[in-house]
């Protein structure tokens, strides 16, 4: 491979490992402070012990999130030194931003947070995790902000043979990065919902701790539902603004090949890229792919045909991955839904087998975010800046193959390793349950 | 052109603050396993830092991306052909970070072993590593019309080398000054004896790298040219006889407020003299990468400009309250009985 394939191949190993931890950060960072002023306002331990189970798990994944983040912010310098020197003067900004406004803040109260039970005020402590929480998902919104300038880049002109900034506030009300956004927290909080749920399941079947967990499940079953049901909203508008700004992409994600008016959906589609059509197109439903993207029956949906071979992105990775994010955001509303009467019926324990279901469906909504992921960055190609500039043309020229075949190594072995113990380690503390004795809080907390 | 100025001003800032704070974060991390005996003890010193570290490693996160938005080619240059030496800092920093949150988690001795290792080696590469880095920067990298000619071992040169030492020193004392003002009982005297040992080892390398500095770089050509700026490096060279002035009587506080004065102002010692580069050319002065050649565009360095006047007064602000807060001394005690200590 070159050093253009193997530096995509390590920008995707270390973007999807980062990702494995940041949508559990997003959502359970918003829950462990809504528990932690629960417990604030009732005064109830259990909402503490609670709290503290929850938090552990949570700065058990935060660790890997936080220390992973930083080698993306590197990587744009060492292996895409053109892609920086062309759009650094409109990109860096946004992740300048995100550093100086949010991850400063997330980083210092998550400190606060940590060692701060005994040294502050309950409100002010119940405060930091809120900051952190907010911290998070307002740095989510930078980065995205940044991503959305690569989806779909405004805001700026061809100058100095590069691309500068002209118009900031083009660049931070730019629809592809807030339509991103939206989906992309609501996303997380599946994930984070899913994780409680299926946490507080393990517990309910072993009958340990049953208020405590059936509480958070309840919470996580509510979190969870009006989230999964924001995912397909969102996610529906993202789509239409794809399809009007990002034609190769969208044609990609459906398997259009030719344009045409009045454009059908077909339910079954097997894409057959080497001759440049569907080899399977079953369940044709009239008109319905003009109407979803264009709000028109009789819209045009561009074909893939309509573009060169060298502008369109990889066609069966897009549509597959597409189709399976879709159907898996359907499939969790359902089983929010199920899970959130059961528990409002307070029907959990007699329901072992939804329990079960719960438990092993954990890894589904991780699963969910990454191929989401995979639309949107294997759909901008073969452009790192769609339209503007090649993924070819964005490579460093100073790195050879061989530094890049070794920090490739390097950092499928090191994260792989940390991967491991992070699992092992989040088994260990979910297993174990909530911790008893809060007397070293509970006592000498200042009020 | 003024906000060219501003911006390598805020630059030199951020990685000046960034040694600042985490330097003793550094400092701590390699003296972990040396000054703490026992497993309580060794616990003690990673809480000292235990709420501060995090927060502190993000200014390296800002002067990254700082140095994206104000002079996206430096920074597009400097992260690829120093590509070896960052993954190395990186890996570093990525096994610090955890090892800090792991280490308590399981209670086996060859778990903690391996994370004191962690610890130790998470500490003390960044801290070589940034020093080569910056010593590299100060001589010039060999860059031209066909880009870099070197790798990670050209910059091993002596000069890249002792600059290197000189950090990893710098940082060892910084972490020794605060741990004897931030833990308690033996941990904080035996930190404090050892940062008067460690001193004079300092002051020596210190001195060898400002004269090499004269033969090896370019450095002092501005100082030359406008006598008035030397009194950044004798700022430095005071600081750092203060931290020997006042810890030889036991006044650690005050010994660690002068390493930070020490520190921040080796680092503009080198800014200073880099000006108007941010990296100069080793071998042809005219691909030297200036705070004009390599800069954004007026209108984002405004912009930036705007955020960073806003922002970064905020953050200095509740990072001291934090500092605040937390400004007691950490006891093995209270480290042994707090569940959520690391």
């Amino acid at each position: 491979m070159d050093v253009v394939s193997l530096s995509r191949l390590q920008f995707a190993v270390t973007a999807a490992f980062h990702f494995i931890f940041v949508p559990l950060t997003l959502g359970l960072s918003i829950l462990v402070a809504y528990m932690e002023t629960h417990y604030l306002r009732s005064k109830d331990e259990m909402y503490l012990k609670m709290t503290k189970f929850w938090g552990k798990l949570f700065l058990i994944n935060f660790a890997l999130g936080v220390v992973t983040g930083i080698t993306m912010e590197f990587q744009f310098g060492m292996n895409w030194a053109e892609y920086s020197k062309y759009v650094g003067d409109i990109f860096g900004a946004p992740l300048a931003i995100e550093a100086t406004v949010a991850f400063f803040l997330e980083s210092t109260f998550i400190g606060v947070w940590i060692f701060g039970w005994n040294k502050i005020s309950k409100r002010t402590h119940a405060l930091s995790i809120w900051l952190v929480a907010i911290a998070t998902n307002l740095s989510a919104l930078w980065i995205l902000l940044a991503n959305g300038w690569m989806q779909r880049p405004v805001g700026y002109v061809l100058r100095n043979g590069r691309a500068e900034m002209v118009d900031f506030i083009a660049l931070v009300t730019n629809t592809n990065g807030w339509l991103k956004f939206f989906h992309q927290i609501v996303a997380a909080y599946v994930v984070a919902a899913f994780f409680v749920m299926g946490v507080s399941a393990y517990h309910i079947l072993k009958k340990k701790n049953l208020v405590l967990f059936k509480t958070s499940f309840r919470m996580a079953a509510t979190f969870g539902l009006v989230a999964g049901i924001l995912v397909a909203v969102s996610g529906s508008f993202h789509a239409e603004q794809v399809a009007a700004t990002q034609p190769t992409k969208f044609a990609a994600m459906e398997s259009v090949w030719e344009t045409q008016r009045g454009a059908p959906y077909n339910i079954v589609i097997v894409p057959d890229a080497t001759n440049e059509r569907n080899s399977v197109e079953a369940i044709k439903i009239p008109n319905f792919l003009s109407l979803l993207a264009f709000h028109s029956p009789d819209a045009e949906v561009k074909g893939l045909k309509d573009f060169s071979r060298d502008d369109r992105p990889p066609v069966s990775v897009i549509f597959y991955s597409f189709r399976a994010m879709v159907c898996l955001g359907f499939l969790f509303i359902l089983i929010s839904l199920i899970a959130y009467i059961s528990s409002r019926r307070d029907r959990l324990e007699f329901s072992p087998g939804l329990l079960r279901l719960l438990l092993y469906l954990i890894p589904l909504p991780y699963l969910a975010n990454q191929i989401g992921w995979i639309v949107a960055e294997v759909g901008r190609q073969p452009w790192i800046v769609y339209g503007l500039l090649r993924t070819s043309d964005a490579v460093s020229k100073s790195i050879s193959t061989s530094q890049v075949v070794f920090s490739l190594a390097g950092f499928t072995l090191v994260y792989g390793l940390l991967g491991i113990i992070d699992i092992y380690l989040l088994t260990k503390y979910a297993k174990k349950g909530p911790d008893d004795d809060l007397s070293s809080i509970v006592n000498t907390a200042r009020i | 052109m003024v906000f060219n100025i501003i911006w390598f001003i805020l630059w030199g800032v951020l990685w000046a603050v960034y040694f600042m704070v985490d330097g003793f974060d550094f400092g701590v991390g390699m003296l972990q396993s040396f000054v703490g005996r026992s497993d309580a003890e060794k616990r003690l010193i990673i809480n000292s830092i235990g709420p501060v570290w995090d927060g502190n490693e993000v200014w390296l996160i800002t002067a990254g991306g700082a140095t994206f938005a104000a002079f996206p080619t430096t920074y597009a240059l400097m992260f690829s052909y120093l590509y070896s030496a960052l993954l190395l800092i990186l890996f570093a920093l990525i096994f610090r970070g955890v090892a800090f949150e792991f280490r308590g988690k399981a209670d086996s001795q060859g778990w903690k072993k391996g994370w004191d290792l962690a610890i130790f080696l998470g500490s003390f590469l960044p801290s070589l590593l940034f020093g080569v880095a910056f010593g590299n920067i100060f001589q010039g990298l060999p860059m031209d019309a066909s880009g870099y000619h070197g790798t990670l071992f050209t910059l091993l040169n002596p000069y890249g080398l002792l600059t290197g030492v000189l950090f990893v020193l710098l940082f060892v004392e910084h972490g020794a000054l605060y741990l004897s003002v931030k833990a308690s009982g033996d941990v904080s005297e035996r930190a404090g004896g050892l940062a008067n040992k460690i001193w004079v080892v300092l002051i020596g390398v210190a001195v060898a790298f400002l004269v090499y500095t004269y033969f090896a770089t370019n450095l002092y050509a501005n100082y030359l040219g406008n006598p008035i700026w030397f009194v950044i490096p004798i700022i430095a060279v005071m600081a750092l006889f203060g931290i020997k002035f006042f810890g030889s009587t036991g006044r650690y506080l005050k010994g660690f407020y002068s390493s930070c004065v020490a520190i921040v102002m080796v680092t503009f010692t080198g800014v200073i003299g880099l000006y108007p580069n941010l990296i100069p050319s080793s071998i042809d002065p005219n691909y030297s990468l200036t705070i004009f050649n390599s800069s954004s565009s007026e209108y984002t360095l405004k912009i930036m400009t705007a955020v960073a006047v806003i922002f970064v007064p905020i953050v200095i602000a509740y990072q001291i309250w934090v500092y605040r807060v937390f400004r007691h001394r950490v006891t093995v005690d209270e480290v042994v009985t707090d569940k959520d200590a690391y």
